[in-house]
Parts: C-alpha cells; sequence; structure tokens
C-alpha cells in the first residue's frame, strides 16, 4: 500500500475514479465555483491574503497567552477568557462552521511554528528541515482521541472557561503538542487527529455550504503527479474526498493543481450527510458517530452546568480534585461514554428489529450517525446564544484593556451596552432546536428509504431518540 | 525566496510585538506595587508584607481577582478604598512614624473576610518609637478566657432616663470613669445593692441606675462612633441587632451547637456571642470586652482587632456593645 492510499479518506475506499465520480454527483442543487469568480480567484490563488491572516492570529494567539498568564485573573477583565471563550467560541459556533465548515481550520494559528520547522519555510519547502517525518500510527487514526480531547477538556471546562491563568496554559499545551507532533510526525498530524476543535469542526463540516472538490475526475485519473496530495498538509487526495469533515479548507490543492481542476464550491447546507441516493454516505464511520455523541452529550452537560440553575452542579464542576467534583466527572463521562452511545444504540437496534434489517448493528450506527450531526450543530448554536450575545460588551472592555489593568486604549473599557436578546432569547432557542430537530428527523426519514419508499418504522426509534434529545436541550435552556 | 524570508519576518515581528507588549507594559508597572485581592480562602492580599521608609510614598495599585473588597489601614483616618474585580484603584501612602502598620479589607468577602490582612513595615526614621502601654485588660489582669455568668440580670431592659427620674446621688466612686472600665454591671449593681442609703430602691430601680452611669460614661459621638465601627467590622458575625445571627455565624456554627472546626483554615470556631443576652453580657466588664476585641477570642473564630482599632476606636466600641443591655438614650 503506498502513501496515497493510506490517505485518512481514503481508508476502505478502493481508488476506482468511476465509482469516486458518480459519488460525486451532487444529490440535489448545483454548486456555485467560487474559485471562478475573477475577483475571489486572485485571494485564494495567492497565499499571502490567507498568511497575513494566519500571521495576525498568531500573534493574537501568543498575546492571548500572555494575556492570560500575566493579565488580570478577572475573567471578564481577561482578552484570554473573553475572546477565546466569548468571542471566538462563538463566532466558530455561529459563523465559521454552519457557514464556512472547517474554515476556521484554514486560518488556525497553532499549526503554522510547527509546520514552518517540519517543511523548512513557510510558503516554500527548504532543505532545512526539522522532524522525523514519521506516518502517524494506523491504530490512532479516525476521531477517538479527538473525542477524548473534547471529553478531557469538558471535566475541565468550569475552571477553564473562568480562569485566564488555566486557559493560558491549555492554549499553551494545545501550542505545543502541534509543533512537538509537527517534529514526530508527518504533515498535520496534531490538527488530524488530536486537536478537539478539529473534530469539532470537521463532523459539523459536513452540514456546511462549502467543500473543496475535484472538477472533473478523469483529469485527475489522468495527472501522474498528484501535486494536490503531495501539496496537502492535511495528507488528503481531493479527488477520493467523500466528505468536508478532513479537508482543513488550506487551499494548496487549488493552488498546485497545474489543470485548474480543484474548485472550492458554495452547495446546499447538509450535502455531505447524504449521498447521490439519498443513502447515507460511505464515509461515516463510528470513531465519527462516537464523536458526534459526545458532542450531544457534552451539549447538554455544559448547558446544565452552566445555564442550569443548580448551584451544586456548577460548585462540583468548579471544585476540581474535590469528591464532589469526581462525582461530577463520573456524570459527565458516564453521559458521554454511556449513556448516549447506549441510548443511541439502542435506538437503532429498535429501528433494525422494527424494519427486520438484518445489517449489522455497528453498520447501522455508523449509518444512522449523520442524524446526529444537524441535531447537534443546533444544539450548540441555541446553547452559545444563551451567553454570547449578554456578554458581549465584555468584548469591546477587554479590546480596550486587553490585561485587565486599567487601560483604556480604545475608549471602550468601560462599555456596558450589550444586545438585548432577553426577549426573544428563548423564542429563539426553541427555534434553533426546532430547526436541528426537523433537519435531523427529515436526514433519518431519508436514510429509511428502501427504494422510493420510506420505511417509516426504521425511522421512529432513532426519531424519538432526537426528539427526547432536543427536549432535554429545550428544558435545560429555557426551562 | 524574497517572499519566503519577507512572510518569517512579519511571523516574527507580529510574534515578537505579541509577546513584548505585555511584558513590556508588566515591566512599566512593576514601578508601583500591583496589589491583588483575593478572597482569604484563595490566598488575601498579594503581596502580604510591605516594607517601605519614614517619609517615602508607597504607591499602590489594587485590584481584585474575585470579588469587591476593600483596603484600609489599621489605626489610620483614611477612609477605606474599594478594591474592584478588574480594575485597577491606585492609593498612595507615605507614613510619618515608624512602625508595624495592618491593612485590612472591610467588606464582607467571605467567611474567613477577617483573615484578608497584611502588614506594611515602616522604618528609617530617627524618631523614637513611641512607647507602647498595655491595655486595660492586662493591666487589671483579667482572665479574659475564664467563664463568666450573670448571678442576677434584670426583669426589664435597663434604662437610663428611669435611672435618672429616680433622683439618687450616687456615691461618687461610681462616677468615676477607671471605675466603669474595670466594673461588670452585675458588680455595680451588688455593689449599689449593698449601699445602705439605697435601700429603699428595688432590684430593677438599682438596674436603672446601673444603665444611668453606663450612660454617664459614654457620649453621643462615641456611641455614633462605635455604631459605624460595629456595622462595618462586627454585625457580619454577631448580626445588625447583636444577637449573634450576623450572615456567617451558620458559617461559624455548623452543627448548630458546640465547636466547628472551619474546613479551610482548619480553625474552630464557634456560633458568635449573642450580645443582647444578659446571663452572658452583664458578668463582663469594659475592660473584658476591650480584651476580647484586641486579643480575639481564642478558639473561637473571633477575631484580634488590637492591630487595627485606636484605643479610641476600641472603647467606643465597648461603649456601643452596652447598648444591646442598656437603654442609655436619653427620654424626655
Amino acid at each position: 500500500m503506498n502513501k496515497l492510499q493510506e490517505a485518512p479518506c481514503l481508508e476502505g475506499v478502493s481508488p476506482d475514479y468511476n465509482e469516486i465520480a458518480s459519488s460525486l454527483r451532487p444529490p440535489f442543487g448545483e454548486r456555485i465555483n467560487l474559485f471562478s469568480f475573477p475577483w475571489i480567484r486572485p485571494l485564494l490563488q495567492s497565499r499571502w491574503p490567507q498568511f497575513l491572516i494566519r500571521a495576525l492570529a498568531l500573534a493574537g494567539f501568543v498575546f492571548t497567552i500572555a494575556a492570560g498568564l500575566f493579565g488580570s485573573r478577572v475573567g471578564s477583565h481577561n482578552f484570554a477568557i473573553i475572546i477565546v471563550w466569548i468571542a471566538w467560541w462563538t463566532a466558530l459556533k455561529l459563523a465559521f462552521i454552519p457557514l464556512g465548515g472547517r474554515s476556521w481550520c484554514s486560518i488556525c494559528p497553532i499549526p503554522l511554528p510547527g509546520e514552518w520547522l517540519q517543511q523548512g519555510g513557510i510558503f516554500t519547502k527548504s532543505r532545512q528541515r526539522f522532524g522525523l517525518n514519521l506516518r502517524w500510527p494506523k491504530r490512532l487514526k479516525g476521531s477517538w482521541l479527538q473525542s477524548s480531547g473534547f471529553l478531557l477538556i469538558g471535566l475541565f471546562s468550569a475552571i477553564t472557561l473562568t480562569d485566564a491563568r488555566v486557559t493560558a496554559w491549555v492554549l499553551l499545551g494545545l501550542f505545543g503538542l502541534a509543533i512537538g507532533l509537527s517534529l514526530v510526525f508527518e504533515r498535520r498530524a496534531f490538527c488530524s487527529y488530536l486537536c478537539p476543535i478539529g473534530g469539532f469542526s470537521g463532523i459539523y463540516a459536513k452540514t456546511a455550504p462549502v467543500e473543496v472538490r475535484v472538477v472533473d475526475t478523469a483529469i485527475c485519473a489522468a495527472h501522474s503527479e498528484k501535486t494536490c496530495y503531495h501539496n496537502c498538509p492535511w495528507g488528503l487526495y481531493p479527488v477520493a474526498l467523500r466528505d468536508s469533515a478532513q479537508c482543513g479548507l488550506c487551499m494548496e490543492c487549488l493552488r498546485s493543481c497545474p489543470r485548474d481542476n480543484i474548485a472550492i464550491n458554495l452547495r446546499l447546507f447538509g450535502t455531505d450527510l447524504l449521498n447521490n441516493t439519498g443513502q447515507v454516505s460511505k464515509s461515516s464511520r463510528l470513531d465519527e458517530a462516537f464523536l458526534a455523541l459526545v458532542m450531544l452529550g457534552s451539549a447538554l452537560a455544559f448547558s446544565a452546568v452552566f445555564i442550569g440553575p443548580w448551584g451544586s452542579l456548577k460548585s462540583a464542576a468548579y471544585a476540581i480534585g474535590s469528591s464532589t467534583w469526581l462525582l461530577y466527572g463520573m456524570g459527565f463521562l458516564t453521559l458521554n461514554l454511556l449513556v448516549m452511545p447506549g441510548f443511541f444504540a439502542l435506538a437503532v437496534w429498535a429501528s433494525q428489529r422494527w424494519a427486520g434489517s438484518k445489517t449489522q448493528l455497528r453498520r447501522a450506527i455508523t449509518g444512522q450517525s449523520p442524524v446526529l450531526l444537524p441535531l447537534g450543530l443546533f444544539a450548540w448554536i441555541a446553547f452559545t446564544i444563551s451567553f454570547a450575545f449578554p456578554k458581549m460588551n465584555y468584548v469591546l472592555s477587554v479590546l480596550s484593556d486587553p490585561l485587565g489593568w486599567g487601560w483604556n486604549l480604545l475608549g471602550t473599557a468601560n462599555t456596558t451596552w450589550s444586545p438585548e436578546v432577553s426577549g426573544f432569547s428563548p423564542m429563539l432557542q426553541v427555534t434553533l432546536l426546532l430547526i436541528g430537530l426537523y433537519w435531523s428527523t427529515s436526514v433519518a426519514h431519508r436514510l429509511a428509504k428502501t427504494g422510493n419508499q420510506p420505511n417509516i418504522q426504521k425511522t421512529l426509534p432513532v426519531m424519538a431518540f432526537c426528539m427526547a434529545f432536543s427536549l432535554a436541550m429545550l428544558w435545560l435552556l429555557v426551562g | 525566496m524574497r517572499t519566503e524570508w519577507l512572510a518569517r519576518i512579519i511571523v516574527i515581528v507580529l510574534v515578537a510585538a505579541a509577546v513584548t507588549i505585555p511584558l513590556g507594559a508588566n515591566w512599566f508597572r512593576s514601578h508601583g506595587v500591583v496589589m491583588h485581592a483575593r478572597m482569604a480562602e484563595t490566598g488575601g492580599w498579594t503581596p502580604e508584607n510591605l516594607s517601605v521608609k519614614v517619609g517615602q510614598p508607597l504607591h499602590l495599585r489594587l485590584t481584585s481577582d474575585d470579588v469587591m473588597h476593600s483596603f484600609a489601614i489599621g489605626k489610620s483616618d483614611n477612609p477605606p478604598l474599594d478594591v474592584i474585580p478588574g480594575e485597577m484603584t491606585d492609593v498612595t501612602l507615605t507614613f510619618d512614624r515608624p512602625g508595624k502598620y495592618t491593612f485590612y479589607c472591610t467588606r464582607w468577602c467571605s467567611v474567613n473576610h477577617w483573615r484578608m490582612r497584611g502588614t506594611i513595615e515602616v522604618t528609617g526614621s530617627e524618631t523614637a518609637v513611641e512607647p507602647v502601654h498595655p491595655p486595660l485588660y492586662v493591666t487589671l489582669g483579667l482572665d479574659i478566657d475564664a467563664e463568666h455568668h450573670a448571678e442576677v440580670i434584670p426583669g426589664q431592659f435597663p434604662s437610663a432616663s428611669r435611672g435618672v427620674k429616680l433622683g439618687v446621688n450616687l456615691p461618687v466612686e461610681y462616677h468615676s470613669h477607671d471605675y466603669y472600665l474595670s466594673h461588670s454591671p452585675v458588680e455595680v449593681w451588688k455593689s449599689l445593692h449593698g449601699e445602705s442609703s439605697l435601700s429603699q430602691l428595688n432590684d430593677q430601680d438599682i438596674w436603672d441606675l446601673v444603665a444611668l452611669i453606663w450612660q454617664t460614661n459614654t457620649t453621643p459621638q462615641g456611641l455614633k462612633e462605635g455604631q459605624k465601627l460595629y456595622a462595618t467590622n462586627c454585625a457580619a458575625c454577631h448580626g445588625e441587632t447583636g444577637t449573634g445571627d450576623g450572615v456567617f455565624a451558620n458559617e461559624l456554627d455548623r452543627p448548630k451547637s458546640g465547636e466547628h472546626t472551619d474546613m479551610q483554615t482548619g480553625a474552630m470556631t464557634t456560633r458568635p456571642i449573642d450580645f443582647t443576652d444578659p446571663n452572658h453580657v452583664l458578668a463582663a466588664s469594659p475592660a473584658h470586652l476591650q480584651g476580647k476585641i484586641l486579643r480575639g477570642g481564642m478558639g473561637t473564630g473571633m477575631p484580634y482587632w488590637g492591630p487595627i482599632f485606636t484605643e479610641e476606636q476600641t472603647w467606643a466600641l465597648v461603649a456601643y456593645l452596652w447598648t444591646f443591655q442598656f437603654d442609655t438614650e436619653e427620654h424626655p
């Protein structure tokens, strides 16, 4: 097996260009290739615009760590807490992911220094490279480690989200890990297999209206150099992309394709969730199903801790190392590792039994996992609405006084204005949860189609799971 | 290759700026002392101990890392300063006398709020250090930890006004301020009760005379000062009405009876004293109360206020405490 066949997106997929071409046909609607617009093309073709954004983001990232370490310990007056957990986290869930999939990954500064060392340059590869350039262990592939990372952050979320020092150390840890892995493994091992945000962005990128795809697979088949694959920092082969979960939208394939055969498409929302026959995408995997369930469980847990009325639960989540925190941790892990996967497996099993399907349960769970994505995405958006807007004034405040030292650089240090959303926030949250539920159940409905006939029995238990989750979120967010 | 180097320079310059700005600013700020306030359970004041020379300005930048605190210096006329989370409060202190000054928090920030204390050592003066006189309770040799229980208590709230109306001329020793300071109300009552010239008075009349003696040893200004000190420093535990039901009372008394060890400090605590309980309070002299205030209550959680209150403030506070036992207001 060569390196090309080992690319993450190609696992278990035979490099049959006809099959790939068939699966890439749009299931509904057409794509708009943004790369074909003359005013967009130079912005994507040149590395400079993206590089400058990443360089600024890197400076911001380093400044965030410094602010976290040296600035005020009061979370609401520290740049690290407000910019990371209010501004960026909100922007990620409300804009970057739903509208751009892994668009944050395309400007993320974390891998930049490691990649520079690994490649020996920022734009061009040089002979003076550092690192061992090993392949990532096959056993560790998939998003299992990303799920674990997300759970680990979840266990310490209460202190991480409120203590600037802890936030700084977490960011520093991620930074060090990214650089370290770049020096040991090839390409973006950290982004592909470890970054919890990458995992979060990746699974929900399947719902987003943006994708990088080849225009004509026949041209790729005839192109022996595969420059796109060799230049992809993620180790992906664009012609084999079946969904957008792995692609970090770095645009290197667009820039390196000598045949101008790669497009960045605008497409309909949720295109990746179903293939052109209305069946589940073959790229769905058990690790992604697990990650999607972890996201649902975490949304419930975070809503209960941060929005819910239980002071004792909040205190337990904050009291790291105490017996109450251990109880909280056990509850959090039980919810994510047993309750959510257990109930979903039960729902899928019931569907299979009811419909008389002989499909293996593991395969059936994987097949039904796209149902979880709209549900989870909208649950996270609804959760974010509850705290993002009321705390928006803090963003203006820390921009003017980033270290909480009494500065007023922009004259906005004492801003108290925030968008007044208390009136319609619950209504908006209900609407968002209903949209997520409707979207998920419609995906479940389409997945249950046998030929042109929907098999309703096959859908009902999974729909009941979605309904139960939405009701739980509704109860936690709007009471 | 030129673009590659340009990109590298941009990255290096931006990252260097991102690191230099906060660190540089931190260096500039270090010319003043940045003092962080945290609840006692999570560290109290940082730094906790400072030193400065007499006459040398000490510039402090105060900020809170958790809740609102207040910065005050014991035995000083300076008003307390609010220490607000995330904000800097600047203050410059200049000491004209050497000594060890205690700074403390005046906000009820947590049950161990009183433990938020630190010291400023003022040195370098040629001025001789003023001699320290032992407080009265030490001079009198009082055992302020000894059990004290009132043998007699009044049937109703003693009133100085009623005492005036009795029209009694008390023997001259009862008008002495030293006598008042060194005797408990019960001792005074018993002494008056034994006076043959007062044999026509009933027990309550004598209690009213005791209230009158206590009134003559206080001033309205002193009581006002005492009330202010009590509300700021004592009411958190002893309660606004003196009944020992302040906001921290339950924290100090878990379970309701017996001693309790504070989880954070390991110190033993008991329920705060009820100043309205005559059985307990009437057996204590003003000097006894002074001792309790200055030294604190060993093993009870009662803080020591010796480094905080001036002598005048201590006596004003003692005078105010008696208002929970005596009606000392003048009624027409």
